[in-house]
């Protein structure tokens, strides 16, 4: 079955989606993320859409609910390079995605998750 | 569109000199105007004339919308667009069709006038042709100047929205005018896409244009703010003029935490501030 591949770089794990979400596939993520981050103990997560130019509401709130998990397992979660169309979509939506950080690229994205580590326990 | 009878197409193609003179006179009395001159209306009237009486002889019941009807139609459409540009109202313009009715009445009548019953016919016919002729005019005339109004609109929407780069890593979008719901689509997603394009952080609306914001302003200045933030840069509102403070805070509107500054230089001052860099006199 198909699977959205996640690296990690030290504490941090990287998803980058580079195919169109559909549902069974971000069940898939959502599950495969938790249990990494369990196994992993990371401290980080980013989650890189800039190939994602289409979305719905269940994959916004899929993302919410991604980074929401994520929070609670003590990984900070940053979404980096959303797309300008995905960003109006989800506002029309009013998925505003309240909690979840976002960068403009992936260099800031994972400076943001340092600087976090750096600053708490 | 009733078919005339073949004896009132004859009196009438026989007697047109008559009737363009009528028409003519009327037309001089009632345009006693310097934008035209009757050595132009002249020949168009002729012209006019000549297309109606074809397309006379030939039109059935199919009414004005048929082929038949074309040339006059198209004579018609241009007459008023011409006078549009001129500035002529709409009245002045389909004057050129109802002042024929006078004069040829007047010969309807003295064709008929031994035969009552169809005089009537024959009159209604002209009459009601006249009036639909009339009404394409204004028809015209409308769509032209509507025409007109929505190019405007459309430029106005390309003219006001410019995203400009400020510093580098701070965008700024100027708003003048009011923010309705197409305005705010097309800044919107102009502005979104020169943060992609330029990676800034931080992109400063500055609101000093915008005449009154009311609760759906307010609305699509916080879905514009929402969507940057989703984007991952940051947006600073600036340009808060007193009255539009007021305002705000008497609509009772939650702008939900977003960075609003009096002007721009203000907005600017934060925007290098928040991306670390300093800007010192040179001495």
């Amino acid at each position: 079955m198909e699977r959205i591949p996640i690296l990690q770089m030290g504490a941090t794990l990287l998803v980058t989606i580079q195919v169109d979400m559909h549902d069974q596939l971000a069940l898939q993520l959502q599950d495969d993320l938790a249990e990494r981050i369990r196994a992993t103990s990371a401290r980080g997560v980013l989650i890189e859409i800039s190939a994602l130019d289409i979305v719905d509401s269940f994959i916004g709130r899929m993302i919410a609910t991604i980074a929401a998990q994520a929070r609670i397992m003590d990984a900070h979660t940053v979404v980096v390079g959303m797309q300008p169309a995905v960003a109006i979509t989800l506002v029309e939506l009013n998925l505003t995605l309240p909690g979840v950080r976002t960068a403009l690229t992936v260099e800031r994205g994972m400076r943001m998750i340092q600087q976090r580590d750096d600053a708490s326990p | 569109m009733p078919a005339f009878a073949q004896q009132t197409l004859d009196a009438l193609r026989s007697r047109q000199d008559a009737i363009i003179d009528g028409w003519l006179a009327n037309l001089e009395a009632d345009v006693p105007d310097s934008r035209v001159s009757m050595r132009e209306l002249t020949p168009q009237a002729r012209e006019f004339w000549k297309l109606l009486l074809d397309a006379m002889r030939t039109s059935d019941a199919g009414g004005l919308q048929s082929r038949e009807w074309s040339d006059t139609r198209n004579f018609l459409e241009d007459f008023s667009r011409d006078r549009v540009q001129r500035g002529f109202t709409s009245s002045e313009t389909a004057n050129l069709i109802f002042s024929l009715k006078r004069p040829l009445f007047e010969q309807l009548q003295r064709i008929y006038a031994d035969a009552p019953a169809q005089m009537g016919h024959e009159l209604l016919a002209v009459s009601e042709l006249l009036d639909a002729l009339g009404l394409h005019t204004v028809k015209a005339y409308q769509q032209t100047r509507e025409d007109v109004i929505r190019r405007q609109q459309e430029e106005m929407l390309e003219l006001s929205t410019p995203v400009v780069k400020l510093w580098e890593g701070v965008l700024a979008l100027p708003m003048i005018g009011t923010l309705d719901s197409q305005r705010t689509q097309v800044v919107m997603e102009s502005l979104l896409q020169r943060i992609v394009e330029t990676g800034s952080e931080i992109a400063i609306i500055d609101i000093t244009g915008v005449p009154t914001v009311d609760t759906l302003v307010a609305q699509h200045l916080l879905k514009t703010v929402t969507a940057i933030r989703l984007m991952g840069a940051d947006a600073i509102i600036s340009g808060v003029r007193p009255q539009i403070a007021q305002t705000i805070v008497h609509l009772g509107l939650d702008l939900q935490g977003i960075v609003t500054k009096a002007n721009l230089a203000d907005a600017l001052a934060l925007a290098l501030k928040r991306t670390g860099q300093i800007v010192t006199k040179a001495v």
